[in-house]
């Protein structure tokens, strides 16, 4: 299992690998922005993205769409964490196909939750 | 064009009483001398009143002028730093909260690699005394070898040393967690500085809009504002954290309302 970490602030970053570690979750990488993520994820058979709303280059709602967008990966499971918690932000989020959403200040409880939701869909979809 | 609805105390200052009575005055006598068919006084009658008018403009404007002068020097010294300073106080307020944010990305930084490093010791610890306790379990349902049992022996007296160096790096690295907290003590005081600094550039700025505000209603001129359209760039606009959730009706106050409003929508 391939994951993806993007959030322009490294604490973030930091704090996301290692609960996903403490989960069993290993195999991550990590990118500062929606624009540099987009390529690692062209290129590098990632299994799950876990993504912040606001970065300065490439938002987490733009990644999200493209992701969407892009034929190889539309089916990619995304789960957004993020501070953004207007009610209509969180319907956009939804309506552009994210799998789950997470506000910040969150726990490795609530982050454990939203990922197994996730991956059981996954799993009954196929 | 000036009309005598603005022409009020509040713009004419202490002669501006006076001024309209001069001004009728003098219209008084226009309209005779016009009676009169009197032209050459009636023109410089006309003369007349419009010097008056222009005295009492001028005085105004000289008024406004030195208010205005003194607006923004305040605002200078306030805002743009005073002569002596080599940065303006908007530029110092940003190198403050970028130290802020550098401070607290160091705290974290740090709270993190303590807990970092405790955590391989604990987990050493924690599978060391599961793997004794099962041995443990055996001696006592009577199933060890003395060989095994010297072993043990040897093993326990290793665990109990290890258990003891653990304790001293886990109280290490707590007390190391409690001292980067000090960053919420350094940042708090920047940033009520930084408050400071921005409730004095918006004093200022309110003081130069009032004088502006008088400059317009004198000279007649109101600049023509035209509604303020708001970007329509993007439909939602990113906010970043909520301060005041509990306070608006369009957002959310954790991730319970999320899972509810996510639901209730079908996704």
């Amino acid at each position: 299992m391939k994951i993806l970490i993007v959030d322009d602030f490294s604490t973030m970053r930091r704090i996301i690998k290692n609960l996903l570690r403490d989960l069993g979750f290993t195999n991550t990488s990590e990118a500062d922005d929606g624009s540099t993520a987009l390529p690692m994820l062209q290129n590098g058979n990632f299994d799950f993205l876990v993504t912040d709303w606001n970065m300065p280059g490439m938002t987490g709602i733009d990644l999200l769409k493209a992701v969407r967008a892009d034929e190889k990966l539309k089916n990619l499971p995304i789960l957004m964490v993020t501070a953004e918690a207007k009610r209509d932000q969180i319907i956009e989020a939804a309506q552009a196909g994210v799998n789950g959403y997470v506000v910040k200040p969150f726990t490795a409880a609530v982050l454990k939750e939203k990922i197994e939701k996730i991956f059981e869909r996954v799993a009954a979809s196929q | 064009m000036l009309g005598a609805d603005n022409f009020d105390s509040r713009v004419l200052g202490d002669g501006g009483v006076d001024m309209l009575g001069e001004l009728k005055t003098r219209a008084l006598a226009l309209v005779e001398k016009l009676e009169q068919g009197d032209f050459p006084g009636a023109s410089e009658l006309i003369q007349r009143i419009n010097e008056a008018r222009d005295r009492s403009i001028y005085r105004e404007v000289g008024k406004l002028t030195r208010g205005l002068h003194e607006a923004i020097v305040n605002f200078e010294i306030d805002v743009a730093g005073s002569e002596g300073d080599n940065i303006s106080h908007m530029a110092n307020a940003q190198e403050r909260l970028d130290y802020v944010i550098n401070l607290t990305q160091k705290s974290a930084d740090k709270t993190m690699d303590m807990v970092e490093a405790g955590i391989p010791v604990v987990e050493r610890l924690g599978s060391d005394a599961k793997t004794l306790h099962a041995d443990w379990q055996r001696l006592i349902r009577r199933e060890m070898k003395p060989d095994e049992f010297r072993d043990l022996y040897h093993r326990i007296d290793e665990f109990l040393g290890q258990t003891g160096s653990s304790s001293a790096i886990l109280s290490e690295k707590f007390n190391s967690i409690l001292l980067a907290q000090d960053f919420q003590d350094l940042s708090g005081q920047v940033i009520k500085k930084v408050i400071t600094l921005v409730q004095e550039v918006e004093d200022r700025l309110v003081d130069l809009m009032r004088v502006a505000g008088q400059v317009e209603e004198l000279t007649g001129v109101f600049s023509q504002v035209e509604a303020v359209q708001l970007a329509p760039a993007r439909d939602v606009v990113a906010e970043g954290p909520q301060i005041n959730a509990q306070q608006r009706a369009d957002v959310v106050s954790g991730q319970d309302d999320v899972d509810d409003l996510l639901s209730s929508l079908g996704f």
